[in-house]
């Protein structure tokens, strides 16, 4: 019996107390009909087995580590994680406790939320963060829901850049189904516009200006964009609050660590993904989004919030704070349905950020950026390709190749390089475009190493 | 509990000032609510309000209510020192809790102040 | 004794994790766009762990001690399955390198897939949503992409029992739909004659929680889904009470057309202080064409002693994605490992042992706690934590002195249609001693309650920490640590 203490006399002692007879009493509500199915799975394996099972299972995978150099970003990075953080999440008293509803015997998880909201507002130049969303994507689409609660369902409009992630941008659609929102700035057939739509996607964001107006709740842009572009989105807020709508920008959190914030921009929501801080990229999931605003704004922020205050003994002490504005006290007329955070990656995030602190985390910053940069100059330099847009970028940047990304990623892999991602694959105007991200995970050495391999490709 | 007998109630918890067209939560809904901590009025001047609509969503410590419009009529003014202070609906429900004013409202129909009283007594638990 | 903020203890010029110097030529930084200063705080990796290490010493846990929260299936959460979601295999693969170099990753999400299809009897299966809440939305939407799609537009009321969680009315509203309440009757079954006059042609469906939040069986579940499926509706189940049904009963088979799982509950993946979870969605046959994209399917079928080749399909008129990348792998790899190590019969253990230690529990309580609905319960059960002859004690107060016996309180004040309300869930992994601790627990608290309720109100008396002033942290909101005037002094 895995995991299950019972001696048959315990379970013998406890039916009498109950008064049945045995197990199969307890369960005579259950439709006899349909009563004990016989489940058609494999039979248990004891921990040696599964652990077996496991580990072969894994080995089926060619992984960043061990197997492959990778250069794909594309919304999940590739970073260094310190060894402390495993071994403070790894901690039962973390892992294994639950919701701090009882904040008597749950201080640790509520001061280290309450870490994580200051930590992330410094980051973002924020004035309030929430304890976390699932990830960025769900986190824009919870901005967009709190942009049109704070407009009481009045403004019907949410602009959207095209330079959006495009699952985030899938994901906003997917939320909105029935809300009647419209969304303008990323019509998904503009595509087949190849000139009209290229022409946006080259422009930074004055090319969403005209899309504002009075009925626009929100503006949504991402800071790096999708295609790696840094952009100063000052101009672009002035003119959004000038229309009385609210800008809300996706960022990358590394990026942060050297550039100007969205908070000193004027931005009204900033939310992104928290994945490249301490967690690692485990296919795409659990990730962490990151949502903070302002003030002003923070009844319409749907999530958990942590608020410090004093205990009854005088002690400075943590608590969920403005809980009437969540799903179990307001029901159907919450903001939101959420009810979790995603408590342990928040908690991954704020051992990292406190690990690297200021100087660590502007040394991977600087890392990525200067790793990159050489990267791009280099891959220039080599006949066929070319460095698709002007505009300052990160740690990612897209490149123009001389023959379609997935036959250059197909002998990049032969070679043990996992390439960039097809930006082809979301954009019909960018066939032949790779988007290429550098950490400082990569070397030189594996740098210098994807050139030759793409100056080869060329030469075939 | 405090039940001016110069205003008029809802079953909802409202009352309504015929002299002023004041309205507002009652003393009986501050209770309930316990410690409030955000008020914010959805409608505004010019509006026309109906019965039974909302005009302010209020949160407490641990629950959630909307107040409702107690009687029709033309929202000809709001009071801004609320959201602020959202402490005031627990100490002065009926003076400066006050949260619309309407003109043109119709009274007939709510609950006097001993009607009121009444309702809350059976209610008691 | 309080611990001190991570920005209280940084000082200036500390260091921690360092990073080497570049080993490539440096570019210009776009002086520009660049900010000013970088308020992170500067502490050495000792001050970090030990920080950490302190904080986690205020925390009750599992690992530490009995959780009986109601609807939260606090079980044990087996060490092995932290082991297997770390392997570097799948730690570290990218969500959007080739199919072809993540095989091993998209077998165990396409078993995983069909094990849980098994053992709850649906057709199809979306394993992306990211937590219960995440998966009831999605639920919804399909329902209402189902009706939708047959031209059915008069459809946009759910009927949602009043017992629910509060995540069924929110999921319902943000999917544009109207709630409508349905009672339950006096035995805790929703009352039949309320729902037939409910249903009608402006019904998506009925959201269900079976067994429901007062630990009970439906004792018309069949009829309630036939009235519900006669005029047009679709029934979703909330598998949060999944853990009462392993190897029991199948919704599918009993006519659920949608049901969320928990693995953060059934199946036993572990609650990290308030997530990660994760909700995947199974439905019938019917529904299979509007789950969410991308599942994993079969792109080759097996030749030989081949494995077929795995990788993502669109289901034909899906809803859209619900976030991005596949959902949460890591918590499928811990849910996978788990389902492996209990087989069909280990299962179904899992939930007659469940049921076992809660109807214990009830057994022990009974003539000195009050459980409104005195029927065999299912894995969980409510009682009321109040007596006549115990004015002003309220089951706050019971929760309270429950910590002063190293107990964590069960989940108060929910379900809403019991006054006083704590529901107790013990779940399968706890021994007879504990549970019998436990009611010993309650059973003096019910005394003290009557000879000595002080000790109830000013609970807790032995925890490091007291009743907290939640109206002060309400009122003077501080949600951050650092004060950007204050950094640096």
């Amino acid at each position: 019996m895995t995991y299950i203490p019972h001696s048959p006399q315990e379970r013998d002692e406890m039916l009498a107390a109950i008064g049945v007879k045995s197990l199969e009493d307890l369960f005579k509500d259950i439709p006899a009909r349909h009563r004990f199915p016989k489940l058609d799975l494999p039979p248990a394996l004891t921990e040696m087995e599964a652990a077996a099972e496991l580990g072969e299972l894994s080995t089926g995978n060619e992984n960043v580590r061990t197997d492959l150099v990778s250069f794909l970003g594309a919304g999940a990075y590739n970073h260094y994680i310190p060894a402390a953080v495993d071994h403070i999440l790894r901690r039962g008293e973390f892992y294994t406790a639950y919701t701090p509803y009882q904040p008597e015997i749950s201080q640790g998880t509520l001061q280290a939320i309450f870490e994580y909201q200051s930590l992330i507002c410094a980051l973002t130049g924020m004035e309030v963060s929430n304890a976390s969303h699932y990830d960025g994507a769900t986190a824009v689409a919870e901005a967009a829901n709190m942009a049109y609660a704070q407009f009481r369902g009045k403004r019907k409009r949410v602009v959207i850049s095209p330079t959006v992630h495009p699952q985030y941008r899938e994901t906003m659609r997917t939320y909105i189904q029935g809300m009647g929102l419209e969304l303008a700035g990323d019509d998904p057939k503009a595509n087949r516009s190849t000139e009209r739509s290229r022409r946006s996607l080259d422009a930074g964001p004055e090319a969403l200006e005209g899309l504002v107006d009075e009925n626009t709740a929100l503006v949504i842009v991402q800071y790096p964009d999708f295609f790696g572009r840094v952009y100063d989105f000052t101009r672009i807020i002035e003119l959004a609050h000038g229309k009385g709508a609210l800008v809300c920008v996706a960022a990358n959190p590394t990026a942060l660590a050297l550039f100007k914030t969205p908070g000193e921009m004027g931005a009204d929501i900033v939310v992104g993904e928290g994945q490249p801080l301490g967690i690692p990229l485990s296919f795409g999931g659990p990730y962490l989004g990151f949502f903070t605003t302002r003030k002003q704004y923070i009844h319409k922020m749907a999530g958990r919030l942590v608020g410090e205050t004093v205990d009854n003994r005088g002690q400075r002490a943590f608590v969920l704070t403005l809980t009437a504005r969540e799903q179990h006290i307001k029901r159907e007329r919450a903001i939101s349905n959420i009810c979790s955070n995603q408590g342990l990656m928040a908690l991954a995030a704020a051992v990292y950020l406190s690990l690297l602190g200021q100087t660590g985390l502007r040394q991977v910053a600087e890392l990525c950026y200067h790793k990159a940069h050489y990267t791009a100059e280099k891959i220039s330099k080599v006949k066929g390709y070319s460095l698709c847009f002007e505009a300052p970028f990160f740690h990612e940047f897209s490149v123009c190749c001389p023959r379609p990304v997935a036959e250059i990623n197909e002998t990049l892999l032969e070679h043990g390089f996992l390439g960039g991602y097809d930006l082809g694959q979301d954009y019909s105007s960018l066939k032949d475009h790779m988007l290429i991200a550098v950490t400082e995970m990569n070397t030189k050495d594996e740098i210098d190493g994807l050139v030759d391999v793409l100056a080869e490709v060329n030469h075939d | 509990m405090n039940i001016p007998t110069n205003l008029k109630f809802t079953k909802t918890d409202e009352w309504f000032d015929p002299a002023t067209g004041a309205m507002g939560l009652s003393d009986y809904a501050q209770g309930q609510l316990s410690d409030i901590v955000f008020v914010e009025i959805v409608v505004g001047v010019g509006e026309t309000v109906a019965s039974g609509k909302a005009i302010a969503s209020v949160e407490s410590v641990k629950a959630a209510a909307e107040t409702y419009a107690s009687a029709n009529g033309k929202v000809v003014a709001v009071n801004e020192d609320l959201s602020g202070n959202p402490e005031v609906l627990n100490k002065d429900p009926y003076g400066q809790g006050w949260m619309v004013k309407v003109e043109g409202a119709d009274a007939s129909g709510l609950m006097d102040a001993a009607a009121y009283t009444k309702y809350c007594e059976e209610r008691a638990h | 004794m309080t611990e001190p903020t991570i920005y209280e203890l940084s000082s200036p010029g500390r260091t921690g994790v360092t990073f080497p110097d570049p080993d490539v030529p440096r570019t210009k930084l776009p002086q520009n766009l660049l900010r000013k200063d970088l308020p992170l705080p500067e502490l050495a990796e000792v001050d970090v762990v030990r920080h950490y290490v302190n904080l986690s010493k205020y925390n009750y846990s599992v690992d530490g001690g009995f959780y009986p929260l109601g609807s939260c299936t606090m079980k044990y959460n087996p060490k092995i399955n932290e082991d297997t979601a770390r392997l570097p295999g799948f730690a570290f693969t990218h969500p959007l390198q080739p199919i072809e170099t993540v095989q091993g990753n998209l077998a165990l999400m396409y078993t995983l897939q069909e094990w849980l299809k098994e053992i709850s009897g649906f057709a199809a299966i979306t394993l992306q949503p990211a937590a219960g809440a995440h998966g009831e939305l999605t639920g919804v939407l399909i329902m209402r992409a189902y009706h939708k799609d047959r031209g059915d537009v008069k459809r946009v009321k759910m009927l949602i029992p009043d017992s629910a969680h509060g995540t069924n009315p929110a999921s319902s509203a943000m999917s544009s739909l109207e709630v409508v309440q349905v009672p339950s009757d006096a035995r805790g079954n929703v009352d039949l004659t309320a729902l037939k006059a409910a249903c009608d042609d402006t019904t998506v469906g009925l959201m269900l929680t079976n067994p429901n939040t007062l630990g009970l069986f439906d004792e018309h579940l069949e009829q309630v889904i036939e009235i519900v499926h006669d005029c047009g509706g679709l029934v979703y189940g909330d598998g949060a009470n999944l853990n009462a049904l392993l190897g029991i009963l199948r919704p599918g088979d009993v006519g659920f057309d949608v049901m969320h799982y928990n693995l953060h509950k059934t199946f036993s993946t572990p609650h990290g202080g308030g997530g990660p979870g994760s909700g995947p969605v199974g439905v019938t046959e019917k529904l299979a064409d509007f789950l969410p994209a991308p599942l994993v399917g079969i792109i080759e079928e097996s030749v030989d002693d081949e494995p077929p080749l795995f990788g993502f399909v669109t289901p034909k008129k899906t809803i859209g994605r619900v976030k991005a990348f596949h959902g949460h792998f890591g918590m499928l790899v811990r849910a996978y490992t788990y389902i492996a190590m209990h087989g069909p019969e280990g299962l179904r253990q899992i939930s007659e042992y469940a049921v076992l230690n809660a109807n214990y529990i009830k057994a022990r309580l009974k003539g000195v706690y009050t459980v409104p609905f005195d029927r065999i319960c299912m894995h969980e059960f409510v009682a009321e934590g109040q007596w006549a002859d115990a004015p002003g004690i309220r089951a706050l107060d019971v929760a309270k002195r429950l910590m002063d016996y190293d107990f964590h309180p069960p989940t108060n004040y929910f379900p809403l249609i019991v006054h006083e309300a704590l529901m107790i869930e013990p779940t399968e992994t706890e021994n007879k001693g504990t549970l019998d601790a436990f009611a010993d627990a309650l059973i003096r608290i019910a005394d003290e309650a009557k000879t000595t309720p002080n000790l109830l109100h000013e609970a807790p008396h032995k925890t490091p920490f007291g009743r907290m002033d939640e109206v002060k942290a309400a009122r003077e909101l501080v949600l951050c640590c650092w004060l950007p005037e204050d950094y640096g002094k």
